[in-house]
């Protein structure tokens, strides 16, 4: 009869919008978490740039300085809780369970949840721009900044309750990768068979495990000081400024490998297969993983040297920070061996990997003067320091980032990026970054403090921040060839087939885009690098561990979009101190969870008759071989 | 619900005997794992601060060992209820693992109400969570045990009523399983919080 179809659910089902706001699908969920992860890039991006351009001349106006901590402030934050985590989570729950041979991940439930968390999380942080005012106190809220006295407004509130949300959702995140791979490798896949991408997810998974519960701890009491008058920070009340200090950089430090580990996964199997080669010293480049997963917990007071902690903390702390450099030089080695003799194509996804090399190095070589205490009295809050996290940042992570997402596009959207727009984001982006932050390193030597919103005029600095400035537009341009480049390849891009890079690893055996049980049968695996393994010694087929059968599939939900919407609500009423809201919100939140307790839903069977294709092809790709 | 073979079967585990039940207890441990940095965060404050009472009352004048001791017990005898709870599932017996659940349960509401009872003495006595830095801190940290005790006690109940409905089988055992698991960490975390703070706090 037509006309109004009065139960809602029938009227969503189906459609495209429903089905990816309930998916639980990890590929759909990797795509979603690198989608909003991207669109997060550019507003960081843009506050970064606005922050550049208030710095491109002595004395500006541009922005007030009120304007121009919150920029600073949300550029920060930004950057790292809404662009390089999610991106970086974003494709490992593509690209890891593909690595192993699964079919899914532990938990597609509770993988959908903590996409939304995080993303309500994000988005509670945006709003402060539109309604009260962005936080101010950096991105490191540091107390007493943060607190009532010096903060007034709800700005580090946004901040507070953003990230304790979009931190649960890091949490789960971690928890389902680390499950994942402990029980749902293919047959025969070893620990010590499972590529380097698939190895850094495991380490960085047990990372977040650990640190950030310390996150979550810190926001609390940050909370609890701001919106119900306790004394944890308050110094009338007793408290200690330097616990947030602790706190906050426990958690603090081991982030920054958090966000570095992964993209050294992705080197070592971009560079392995543009050289055509098996990773050189994979053994050690597994135990470096994790000695640096290890030690990433142990040195976070080197970011506390001039608080006073005393000659002994701050000589342990220096020494265990330069440690690290020990297992990070071997990857470097291994990388470098790795291309030594190979065959290599200079692809753009290469090219990426290879200019983080140097680039990291110069970040990891300051990150060594840094270690130095009288050293770091020295440069402590300079735009040494801006200098040197961005090279480690942007010059490691983003370009990682940018590497795997050429690699991994793919197999994501079955298209291949253009490669000659790629060498385009790539040059760019590279100029305009060491433009940007190399001249840096002398504006904190003559003295230039990071985090003012002006500088006086003198010769050298002004110059010095022109030129920086012009780097950035560098960086910009390049990102809008990126973004073309999206766009354009995504209308009328090469289609890719299951293989286009000749790869190494099981990932490049099935389809792209990848059907949804990844794997029609479960792949046999016997090497390490199996599809090169196959390509060379047999039909370049991997075998298969079982007949074509029934596949079971978990069923969508939008539960985990209702538990988010909740914290929303929770997250958002308190920021606005109703209290009443916040609880109604929080009841929805675990009313929802009874929910999904007493549900019954055992998921859905593919028979063998609805497998599309044969995942064991190895199709020739593009590029032939 | 109808039974399958290998519900009725008692010599198979039903919390592992699926990937997702296998799943689920691996989840869970990590989960714990960062429970436990969590609670150990905030023991790190609450001992930074303990002294820290800014004129307001002190440890030595507020804590009482007796009532103390009784939660203790309470808290610790539910742990062994649980432990039974989960004896009774692996021999697949619905009704007693049920029953002993539902004493964990009632011990686990009177240890909340114990709580409670202390919380408004203290604040009484004129310790609020904006009195000290100390107020802060232990409200901070045994109200967190609190609320997991609390969080703990409806879950648990959510599943009983499952099992009531549903019996044991692989779907429910797994959740059983990871429940117990829970409550023997929030007990333990009692422990911590008896010696830390209660202990030290009137011994010293
Ligand atoms: C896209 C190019 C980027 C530019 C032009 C840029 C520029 C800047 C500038 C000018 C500051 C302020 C420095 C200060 O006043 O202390 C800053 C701070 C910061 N940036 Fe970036 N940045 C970029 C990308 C990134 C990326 C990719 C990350 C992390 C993954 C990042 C993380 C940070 C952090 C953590 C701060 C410190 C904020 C604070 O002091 O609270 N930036 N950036
Ligand atoms: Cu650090």
């Amino acid at each position: 009869m037509g006309g109004y179809n009065f139960r809602p659910t029938e009227r969503f089902d189906g459609s495209t919008i429903w089905d990816w706001l309930t998916t639980v699908d990890h590929k759909k969920i990797g795509i979603l978490y690198v989608g909003s992860g991207l669109i997060f890039f550019l507003i960081g991006g843009v506050e970064a740039l606005l922050i550049r351009l208030q710095l491109i001349v002595p004395d500006s106006g541009f922005v007030t300085p009120e304007t121009y901590n919150q920029l600073m402030t949300m550029h920060g934050t930004t950057m790292i809780f809404l662009v390089a985590m999610p991106l970086l989570i974003g494709i490992m729950n593509y690209a890891m369970p593909l690595q192993i041979g699964a079919r899914d991940v532990a938990f597609p439930f509770l993988n959908s949840l903590g996409f939304w968390l995080f993303f309500v999380g994000g988005l509670l942080l945006n709003l402060s721009w539109f309604f009260g005012g962005a936080p101010d106190a950096g991105w490191s809220s540091y107390t007493s900044l943060a607190l009532n006295d010096y903060s007034p407004g709800p700005g580090v509130d946004y901040y507070v309750l953003g990230l304790q949300i979009s931190g649960i959702g890091s949490l789960i995140g971690g928890i389902n990768f680390i499950v994942t791979i402990v029980n749902m490798r293919a047959p025969g896949m070893t620990y010590l068979r499972m590529p380097l991408f698939t190895w850094t997810t495991f380490v960085t998974s047990a990372l977040l495990l650990f640190a950030i519960p310390p996150l979550t701890v810190a926001l609390l009491l940050l909370m609890l000081d701001r919106l119900f008058g306790t004394g944890f920070f308050s110094v009338a009340l007793g408290g200690e400024v330097v616990i947030w200090e602790h706190l906050f950089w426990i958690f603090g430090h081991p982030e920054v490998y958090l966000v570095v580990l992964p993209v050294f996964g992705v080197f070592s199997d971009v560079i392995s297969a543009f050289s055509k080669k098996t990773l050189f010293g994979y053994l050690s480049m597994v135990f470096a993983t994790v000695l640096i997963g290890f030690i990433a917990f142990m040195v976070w007071v080197h970011h506390m040297f001039t608080d006073g902690l005393g000659a002994m903390a701050n000589t342990i702390f220096g020494i265990a920070t330069m440690a690290i450099a020990v297992p990070t030089g071997i990857k470097i080695f291994n990388w470098l061996f790795t291309m030594w003799g190979g065959k290599i194509r200079f692809t753009t996804a290469m090219l990426f990997s290879v200019a983080f090399i140097p680039t990291f190095v110069m970040g990891g070589v300051t990150g060594v003067m840094l270690a130095v205490v009288p050293a770091d009295w020295q440069f402590h809050d300079s735009y040494f320091v801006v200098a040197h996290f961005h090279y480690v940042l942007l010059g490691a992570t983003v370009l990682g980032l940018f590497s795997a997402l050429y690699y991994w596009w793919p197999k994501m959207t079955g298209k291949l990026l253009n490669e000659t727009w790629g060498k385009w984001h790539f040059w760019l982006f590279l100029f305009g970054f060491h433009l940007t932050f190399l001249p840096q390193h002398f504006l904190g030597l003559y003295g230039m403090p990071r985090r003012v919103y002006t500088y006086e005029s003198s010769p050298m600095v002004d110059n010095i921040n022109m030129i920086s400035t012009i780097g950035s537009l560098g960086m910009t341009l390049g990102t809008i060839f990126f973004l073309y480049n999206i766009v354009v390849t995504q209308k009328r891009g090469q289609r890719a087939g299951a293989d286009p890079w000749d790869g190494r690893t099981l990932e490049w055996t099935i389809p792209s885009p990848t059907p949804e049980y990844n794997f029609a049968q479960l792949p046999l695996v016997e090497s390490y690098d199996p599809l090169w393994e196959a390509k060379m010694n047999g039909d370049g087929k991997v075998p298969a561990a079982e007949p074509l059968g029934s596949i079971h599939m978990p069923s969508s939900s939008y539960l985990p979009l209702f538990i988010s919407i909740g914290m929303f609500v929770a997250g958002y009423a308190l920021i606005l101190h109703s209290y009443f809201v916040a609880v109604i919100g929080m009841i929805v939140v675990f009313a929802v969870m009874g929910v999904r307790s007493f549900e019954v839903d055992h998921g859905y069977h593919l028979e063998a008759e609805e497998l599309t294709g044969s995942s064991n092809l190895s199709g020739k790709g593009v590029h032939g071989r | 619900m109808k039974l399958s073979k290998q519900d009725m079967d008692p010599s198979i585990r039903l919390e592992t005997a699926t990937l997702e039940g296998k799943n689920k207890i691996l989840g869970f441990w990590l989960f714990l794992a960062a429970e436990t940095v969590l609670f150990s965060c905030l023991f790190g404050t609450y001992l930074a601060l303990r002294t820290h009472a800014n004129g307001g009352p002190t440890t030595q004048e507020l804590f009482q060992l007796p009532l103390v001791a009784i939660a203790t017990f309470i808290l610790l005898t539910s742990s062994l209820t649980s432990v039974l709870g989960i004896v009774a599932m692996h021999k697949h017996d619905v009704n007693r693992c049920f029953n002993w659940l539902f004493v964990t349960v009632l011990f686990g509401l009177s240890f909340l109400g114990l709580e409670i009872y202390e919380f408004a003495h203290y604040i009484h006595e004129g310790l609020t969570m904006s009195t000290s830095a100390f107020g802060s801190s232990f409200y901070t940290l045994v109200g967190t045990h609190g609320s997991h005790v609390l969080f703990g006690s409806i879950w648990i109940s959510f599943i009983l009523i499952q099992l009531k409905s549903r019996g044991l089988n692989t779907d429910t055992a797994p959740k059983v399983y990871v429940a117990s698991l829970y409550w023997h960490f929030v007990d333990v975390v009692w422990v911590f919080i008896f010696t830390l703070v209660y202990l030290l706090g009137t011994l010293e």
